[in-house]
C-alpha cells in the first residue's frame, strides 16, 4: 500500500476567486499528499473550499477560479505547467471525477453503456466490446441490479443511488490511479446512502484506489478514509489518521464539529389526558389526480410540543404538510385546529384560520422573495394580519429580528442574497412567527444547512418553542436531527403511517423492521460502524433489498 | 479565381503553421502557443489577412482616382463610421465612469463598449426626436420654394449638391435632413407607443395565464397559438388594408389603427415569454407562501411575480422595440403604415429607392435612400448591443 513516492503531492497551493472586480483568497497555502491506494477524506463547512481543493488536486480549476501560488504533482508530473495534450492523456483514465449530482451529471440522451465506454475508448485503453463487458462485470461489482442490462437503460430509467454507482463505475472505467468523490452521498436517502457507501468503499479497496473524499457528514467521513484532513474557511485546520481523528481532535474547531451532533432536549411531561390538541390530521387520504398517495393518516399536535415525522423521499412527509395547509384537500377525512374542523381547501380558510398555521421551507433560496428586502419581507405579514403600519410595524419586525438573533439596523434593507444559508432560515422563521401563529410546520428546515449551523437553527426554533409555546411538525429525513428536537415521532412510509409514539419508546428496541432499517441506516461516528452493520445485515441484504423484502 | 482562392487558403494554412511554431521559438515554448490549436492559429492569420485587405480597401477609398475611389466609397464609410462610434463610445464611456452618482459610475465601470455605444447611439436618437422641431433646419412637409428636387447629398456642388442641403433634397424637394430627424419622431415614437402596448397587453395576460392557470390558461393559449400560426407581417398587411378602407369612416386616424394592429400581433410573443418566465416564479415557495398567507391576485402578480420577470422582460422590450419598428418601417415601404406627408424612414427609403441603381459611378447620389435604410439599422444594432448587455448582467445576478 506505501510507495516511496505520494501520488499526489500538493504544496502551498492558494486558490484565488474572481468577485466583485478584486481576487478574493479560497485556500489560503495547503499541503497534501496522498500515497497510493490511500482514501482521504475532506471536510469543512460549505465555503471552506473543499471542492475547489479537490479540483485543483486534478489541476484543474473552476471557472472565475485561479491557482496564484503552490506545485500541485501526480506521479511525479506537475500539473500546473503540464501541457494540455499530457493533461488531456491524464484526466479520465488516471485521475476521475464522481460528481455530486449524478442525475445532473450524466447526458440524459445517452444510454449509461454509451456514456461508460467514452473514457476508455477515448485513451485507447480498451475497445468498446471489451470495455462493455468490463462495464457489466464492474457494474456487479457495485451490486448494481441486473448489471447484464441496466448498462442500457437511460439516467431517468434507474434511480438516485444506482445512477450514483453507475457514475462510480464510470470513473473505474480506465481504473484510475486516483478518484475524486464530491459529496457523492449528499443528495441520497439515509438507506440509500448505505448501499453507495459500501460499495465505492469496496471497489476502491479492491483495485487499490486512491481516493479524496469530500463530505461535510463526519459520520460518512469516518466510514470511508484512512486519514481526514479538516478545512476552515481554506485553512487546513487538521490532519490525522481517521481514528485518531475521531478519538483526539486536537483543535477546538474540530471538537466542536464533533460536538454537534450531541445537542438534545430535555424531556417534556406528558400530554395531560383529554387536552385538545392544536392540530389534529385524521383519517386522512390524499391523491395527486388519481394516483392515491396518502392512506388514512391520522395524528395529533399539541401546544407546546414537537412531531417530527420521518421517512425516505416518497413516503408522503410532505404531502401530509400540504393537506394541513390546505394546498392539497384530502379526498377523505379532516384537518382540525383546535378542535374545529378546518376547510380543505386554503382558499376557503378565514384570515385567521391561515394565520395560525405557519410553514418553514427545506429551501430557503426560493422561500424568501430575492428581490425584496429583509425588512419588507417579515413586515408583510405583520401589517398583513395584523395591520400594524409605520412606527408600530417597524418596531415589530425589529422585535422579531431580534428574535432570530440577527441585529436589525444591519440587516432590515438588505436583500436575501445578502445572507448566508443559516440567516435565510432564519428569516424564514421569522417571516411565520410574525403571523403569531399556533402551529409551524417545518419541513426539512435543516437539511441544506452545515452541522453547525443546523444545530443553531434547532437551538433556536427549541427556545422559540419554550418561549412561545408554539407546535411544531417537524418533517425530516435525519434521525440525528429527530433525537434533538422532537417529543413523539410519526414514522411513515410509502403513504401510510407505520408506528407512532413518544421519542423514548421510538428510539429503543423492539422497532418495526421498517423503523429498524431506517435507524440503523443513519451513520455513526464510529469507524467500524459500516462494516459491523454490513456484517449484521449479510452483505446482499442491504438497502434496496432489505426494503424489497418488507 | 477558384485556383487563386484555394491558393490563397493552403498559403494561410502554412503561414498559421509557421505562425504557432515561431511563437513557440520565440516564447519559449509558453503555454499560449504550446497548447494553441492549429484552428485558433489559422484564425489569427485569417483576422491578420482580412485586416490587411481591409486597410488596403480603405487606402483604396481614399484614391484620388475617382474610378477606384467610388469603388470602395461604401467602405470607405463604413470603416470611418466605425472608428468615429468606437471613439465617441469610449468617450462617452470615460465621461459616465467620472461624472454621475456611484451608482452610475460603477455601472459604467463594468460595461464593454459595444453596451456604452448603444446608449450612446439610443441617447442621440431620443434627444433628437423629442426636440426634433430644434434640430430641424426645415419643416417635414415644407417643400422650399426656388430648390431643386434630388439634390445630391454631401454638399459638393461638382457633383450636384448643395452646401445648404448637407444631405440633400427629395424627389419633390424637401430637405432629407428635416426629414430624417422628424422622422425619428414618427417612427420611433410610434414604435415605442405600440411596444409599451404590445407589453401591457401580453405582460398582463401571460402573467394572468401563469397565475391562475386552468381554463383561463388554455383559453389565452390557444388564442395565442391561432394568431401566431399567421405569418405576422402579411396578417399586419392585409389587417392594415382593412383599417385603410374604416379609418376614413369611423374618422380616425390610420396611425392608430397600426399602432393597435402591430402591438396586438406583437402582443403573442410578449404572452408566451410572461407566460414561461410567470410559471417558473410561480413554483416557488415564497408564492406559495404569499397565497397560504391568503394574498390577492393583485398583490401576487405585482409584488411578488413582476419584481423576478423584470430582467428578462426588459431584455425582451429591446428586442421586442426593434421588431416593431421594422415592421412600422416594412408596412411603411410598402405604403400602407405611416401615411404622407408624414415624414418616416421607411417611406423615404422606397421614394428614394431608385437611387441604389448609382452605387456603381455616383456613391454620393446612391446615398439617399440609405439614409434612411442606416437610421433604422444603426438603432437596431445600438438597441441589441443595450439588450445583450442587460441580458449578461442579470443571467450574471443569479450566479
Amino acid at each position: 500500500m506505501t510507495d516511496e513516492t505520494p501520488l499526489v503531492k500538493i504544496h502551498g497551493i492558494k486558490l484565488e476567486g474572481r468577485s466583485d472586480e478584486a481576487w478574493n483568497p479560497i485556500i489560503n497555502g495547503v499541503d497534501l499528499t496522498l500515497a497510493r491506494g490511500e482514501v482521504l477524506g475532506l471536510i469543512g463547512e460549505s465555503g471552506a473550499g473543499k471542492s475547489t481543493l479537490g479540483l485543483a488536486a486534478m489541476g484543474y480549476t473552476r471557472d472565475g477560479v485561479r491557482i496564484s501560488d503552490g506545485t500541485v504533482e501526480f506521479d511525479g508530473i506537475d500539473l500546473l505547467t503540464a501541457s494540455a495534450a499530457t493533461k488531456r492523456d491524464l484526466l479520465g483514465k488516471r485521475i476521475a471525477y464522481v460528481a455530486q449530482s449524478a442525475a445532473a451529471s450524466f447526458n440524459p440522451a445517452h444510454k449509461l453503456m454509451d456514456q461508460h465506454v467514452e473514457g476508455p475508448v477515448q485513451h485507447g485503453v480498451n475497445d468498446r466490446g471489451s470495455s462493455e463487458e468490463d462495464g457489466i462485470e464492474l457494474y456487479r461489482k457495485l451490486r448494481l441490479p441486473n448489471p447484464d442490462e441496466i448498462g442500457f437503460r437511460y439516467p431517468h430509467q434507474v434511480s438516485g443511488g444506482q445512477l450514483q454507482r453507475a457514475m462510480t463505475a464510470m470513473a473505474m472505467s480506465c481504473r484510475p490511479d486516483l478518484i475524486i468523490f464530491d459529496e457523492p452521498t449528499t443528495a441520497l436517502d439515509v438507506t440509500t446512502q448505505i448501499e453507495v457507501l459500501a460499495s465505492i468503499r469496496d471497489i476502491v479497496e479492491q483495485y487499490n484506489t486512491a481516493a479524496i473524499y469530500i463530505t461535510h457528514d463526519l459520520a460518512v467521513v469516518a466510514q470511508m478514509a484512512d486519514r481526514i484532513k479538516v478545512l476552515l474557511k481554506g485553512d487546513e485546520v487538521e490532519t490525522a489518521d481517521t481514528r485518531t481523528m475521531l478519538s483526539a481532535p486536537t483543535q477546538e474547531y474540530t471538537k466542536s464539529l464533533w460536538a454537534v451532533r450531541s445537542f438534545e432536549r430535555p424531556k417534556k411531561p406528558a400530554v395531560s389526558a383529554g387536552a385538545v390538541p392544536v392540530v389534529s390530521v385524521q383519517n386522512v387520504d390524499a391523491a395527486y389526480g388519481k394516483v392515491p398517495v396518502l392512506f388514512d393518516v391520522s395524528f395529533d399536535m399539541h401546544s407546546g410540543r414537537t412531531v417530527a415525522v420521518v421517512g425516505e423521499s416518497g413516503s408522503g412527509k410532505s404531502t401530509t404538510a400540504r393537506c394541513i395547509t390546505g394546498l392539497l384537500p384530502p379526498t377523505t377525512g379532516q384537518i382540525t385546529l383546535d378542535g374545529e374542523v378546518l376547510p380543505a381547501d386554503y382558499r376557503k380558510r378565514s384570515k385567521d384560520q391561515l394565520r395560525q398555521v405557519q410553514m418553514i421551507y427545506q429551501m430557503a433560496d426560493t422561500a424568501l422573495n430575492p428581490r425584496m428586502s429583509i425588512g419588507q419581507i417579515i413586515a408583510r405579514p405583520v401589517q398583513f394580519y395584523l395591520g400594524l403600519t409605520g412606527a408600530a410595524k417597524r418596531k415589530r419586525v425589529d422585535a422579531l429580528l431580534e428574535q432570530i438573533e440577527l441585529e436589525p439596523s444591519e440587516y432590515y434593507n438588505r436583500l436575501p442574497s445578502e445572507l448566508s444559508g443559516g440567516q435565510k432560515q432564519r428569516i424564514g422563521i421569522a417571516r411565520a412567527l410574525a403571523a403569531e401563529p399556533k402551529f409551524i410546520i417545518c419541513d426539512e428546515v435543516t437539511s441544506a444547512l452545515d452541522q453547525l449551523v443546523a444545530e443553531g437553527i434547532l437551538r433556536l426554533l427549541a427556545r422559540l418553542q419554550d418561549d412561545l409555546s408554539l407546535s411544531y411538525m417537524f418533517i425530516t429525513h435525519d434521525l440525528a436531527t429527530v433525537r434533538a428536537i422532537a417529543d413523539e415521532v410519526v414514522v411513515m412510509k410509502d403513504g401510510r403511517v407505520i408506528e407512532q409514539g413518544d421519542k423514548e419508546e421510538m428510539f429503543r428496541p423492539p422497532h418495526h423492521a421498517y423503523t429498524d432499517l431506517l435507524l440503523s441506516s443513519v451513520p455513526e461516528m464510529d469507524p467500524d460502524w459500516l462494516t459491523n452493520l454490513l456484517a449484521e445485515r449479510g452483505v446482499d441484504n442491504i438497502g434496496d433489498a432489505a426494503v424489497d423484502k418488507m | 479565381m477558384i485556383l487563386w482562392i484555394i491558393a490563397a487558403l493552403v498559403g494561410m494554412g502554412a503561414l498559421a503553421w509557421g505562425f504557432r511554431f515561431a511563437g513557440q521559438a520565440a516564447t519559449g515554448n509558453a503555454p499560449k502557443f504550446r497548447d494553441m490549436p492549429y484552428g485558433v492559429a489559422y484564425g489569427y492569420v485569417l483576422g491578420a489577412v482580412v485586416l490587411l485587405w481591409l486597410i488596403w480597401a480603405y487606402m483604396q477609398g481614399r484614391s484620388s482616382d475617382p474610378a477606384i475611389a467610388n469603388k470602395f466609397f461604401f467602405l470607405r464609410i463604413a470603416i470611418e463610421g466605425f472608428i468615429i462610434f468606437a471613439i465617441a463610445a469610449w468617450l462617452f464611456r470615460l465621461l459616465g465612469r467620472a461624472v454621475g452618482t456611484a451608482w452610475s459610475r460603477k455601472m459604467f465601470r463594468s460595461m464593454p463598449l459595444t453596451a456604452s455605444f448603444g446608449i450612446l447611439t439610443i441617447l442621440i436618437y431620443a434627444i433628437l426626436a423629442i426636440f426634433a422641431p430644434a434640430f430641424a433646419p426645415y419643416g417635414q412637409e415644407q417643400i422650399i420654394p426656388g430648390v431643386a428636387a434630388n439634390i445630391v447629398p454631401g454638399g459638393d456642388v461638382a457633383l450636384g449638391g448643395n452646401p445648404d442641403f448637407p444631405l440633400g433634397t427629395d424627389q419633390i424637394g424637401r430637405d432629407i435632413m428635416s426629414r430624417l430627424i422628424y422622422g425619428a419622431q414618427n417612427t420611433v415614437g410610434i414604435a415605442f407607443a405600440t411596444t409599451l402596448l404590445a407589453f401591457l397587453l401580453g405582460g398582463t395576460f401571460g402573467f394572468l395565464a401563469a397565475t391562475l392557470g386552468g381554463w383561463l390558461d388554455q383559453i389565452l393559449s390557444r388564442l395565442v397559438d391561432v394568431l401566431m400560426a399567421i405569418p405576422s407581417l402579411i396578417f399586419a398587411l392585409l389587417l392594415m388594408t382593412i383599417a385603410s378602407v374604416w379609418a376614413p369612416q369611423l374618422g380616425i386616424p390610420l396611425t392608430v389603427f397600426m399602432v393597435v394592429i402591430i402591438a396586438v400581433i406583437d402582443s403573442t410573443r410578449v404572452f408566451r415569454l410572461a407566460r414561461a418566465v410567470g410559471q417558473n416564479i410561480v413554483v416557488m415557495d415564497y408564492i406559495e407562501a404569499a397565497k397560504l398567507r391568503g394574498e390577492g391576485l393583485g398583490y401576487l402578480v405585482f409584488k411578488e411575480i413582476l419584481p423576478n420577470a423584470t430582467a428578462p422582460l426588459l431584455a425582451e422590450f429591446g428586442l421586442r422595440f426593434c421588431f416593431v419598428f421594422l415592421t412600422i418601417a416594412a408596412l411603411s415601404f410598402l405604403g400602407v403604415g405611416i401615411q404622407p406627408p408624414l415624414a418616416d424612414w421607411g417611406t423615404m427609403v422606397r421614394d428614394l429607392g431608385g437611387f441604389v441603381n448609382y452605387a456603381q459611378f455616383a456613391p454620393l447620389a446612391a446615398t439617399a435612400p440609405l439614409l434612411a435604410a442606416g437610421a433604422i439599422a444603426l438603432l437596431t444594432v445600438a438597441v441589441n448591443f443595450v439588450v445583450d448587455w442587460m441580458l449578461h448582467k442579470s443571467s450574471g445576478l443569479k450566479e
